[in-house]
């Protein structure tokens, strides 16, 4: 708890992530086994199908939207196509925290470079090398599986970068526990100078195939392209075979499941007025002064 | 026994936290000191997304030692719009327009949410759905119970209700 005993003129805590609870951790997930006084809570992966092409003109990236908790699905319509730059994307599988996390810091070294360097796009480059060795420094232990696309003044580049640091740059690109089904719409479709139209649809089709054979994966279809001249088209939710709210319309919801006033039997209530905003003297302690 | 799980931060944003006991309460600590520490250098309260990002990163810190604790933040925003989000134990923001389950009773939550709750509601239509689908979920939890607790955010101010609920 230095945090509140720390004056703020003293030396701030250290950056980069803090390691004060990993003891305890260790000691109540083992006393967790012993007893089992019920389940410790788990980090939010995305079971994901994730993929890259390169077209003619530039790149396409695309991904599903389902996003679990063990066997639950914890969101349904998750964003999994993260902002790098103006003219470079990232999709991102593995735990959720970490893909959001580390996608969002090296956009914030990538604009700061930008800043610097008076440019107003970046290399892929670049953002590949700060995104592999933020991951090797930390031995794999963010578990971030990332294709990285975009482009720059050297052509479209594609990258998939994997947990521990490695990298692959290829013409196509799959990833997360749903890459083998969309890797299989890839090898059949995939050839060299696509037209956008022709690789939009390849890139449709690929995840659909993890939307539907792969159980971690579902929902919706996100696709970005990324052209040449520095135009990005987001194409969020651009396909939905699973929406069902055109179903439920049809549904006559019985009147029993709408709660009438005075169902629940209320033991206290309080009502708290709003007040102007900021403190107020209800949120202190008075105490009369000393003399 | 009758154990504060439901924080508020200010008029018009409050805190759900679910997990051990501990944690729960040094996170209500540490979040109501930062929200000080912002009100007083901003002189302005704290929006929900600034609250989310903020509560967002303080979990992410302790990646590799987390808080044992799920949040659910509920609240209105600058425009008086409804605010709803959730993350897990470290920081992985989920924001819907229905509805956020955390906890134990969660799968139980989850399937009583899915049933009772549809769009527009006023807020005692609200306060009513709410409280069934919470306490039918708890008396299908061992973990979970002891009463219940249901906050309104308005416009004009929080209702909040206690509710009668078994007591073993």
């Amino acid at each position: 708890m230095s945090e509140f005993t720390l004056s703020p003129t003293s030396t701030p805590s250290p950056p980069g992530f803090s390691f004060d609870l990993t003891h305890r951790n260790a000691l109540i997930a083992q006393s967790a086994a012993a007893n089992n006084p019920g389940k410790l809570p788990k980090a939010l992966k995305t079971g994901t199908t994730i993929v890259g092409l390169v077209y003619s003109n530039g790149i396409v990236l695309g991904a599903d939207t389902r996003s679990t908790n063990d066997t639950t699905v914890a969101d349904k319509n998750c964003d999994k196509i993260h902002y790098i730059a103006p003219n470079i994307y990232c999709c991102g599988a593995g735990t959720a925290a970490d893909t959001e996390k580390t996608t969002e810091t090296i956009a914030s070294q990538m604009e700061l470079l930008r800043l610097n360097c008076g440019s107003s796009t970046s290399r892929v480059v670049t953002a590949c090398t700060l995104l592999k060795r933020m991951l090797f420094r930390h031995q794999g232990y963010i578990s971030a599986a990332l294709i990285l696309g975009g482009c720059d003044v050297n052509g479209p580049h594609l990258y998939q970068i994997y947990p521990h640091g490695s990298t692959g740059k290829l013409p196509f690109t799959t990833m997360g526990s749903g890459s083998l089904a969309a890797m299989a719409v890839f090898e059949e479709g995939y050839r060299d100078d696509l037209e956008e139209g022709e690789a939009v649809e390849l890139v449709r089709r690929a995840i659909l195939a993890g939307i539907w054979n792969d159980l971690g994966s579902g929902s919706n279809v996100d696709t970005c392209v990324i052209r040449m001249d520095g135009s990005v088209e987001m194409g969020r939710n651009c396909v939905t075979p699973n929406d069902v709210g055109v179903l439920r319309e049809k549904v006559v919801r019985s009147s029993v499941l709408d709660m009438k006033r005075g169902t629940t039997a209320v033991i206290g209530e309080s009502f708290r007025k709003r007040s102007g905003g900021g403190v107020t003297l209800e949120d202190v302690v008075i105490t009369e002064m000393e003399t | 026994m009758d154990f504060k799980k439901i924080f508020r931060m200010n008029d018009k944003l409050y805190v759900g936290l679910a997990g051990l006991a501990t944690d729960v309460q040094t996170l209500d600590q540490l979040l109501r000191f930062r929200m000080g520490l912002y009100e007083l250098r901003e002189e302005r309260e704290m929006s929900p997304q600034v609250f989310t990002n903020m509560l967002s990163n303080l979990l992410y810190e302790k990646r590799f030692g987390p808080y044992f604790a799920e949040p659910i933040i509920a609240g209105l925003d600058e425009n008086e719009k409804p605010y709803l989000a959730t993350m897990d134990l470290i920081g992985a923001i989920s924001k819907t327009k229905d509805f956020v389950v955390a906890g134990t009773a969660e799968g139980n939550m989850y399937g009583m949410c899915e049933t009772l709750w549809k769009p527009d509601m006023d807020e005692e239509e609200l306060f009513e759905t709410i409280a069934q689908a919470l306490l039918a979920s708890v008396d299908r939890d061992a973990l979970s119970g002891w009463g219940g607790v249901v906050h309104i955010i308005t416009k004009k101010g929080v209702i909040t209700r206690e509710l009668k609920g078994r007591q073993d």
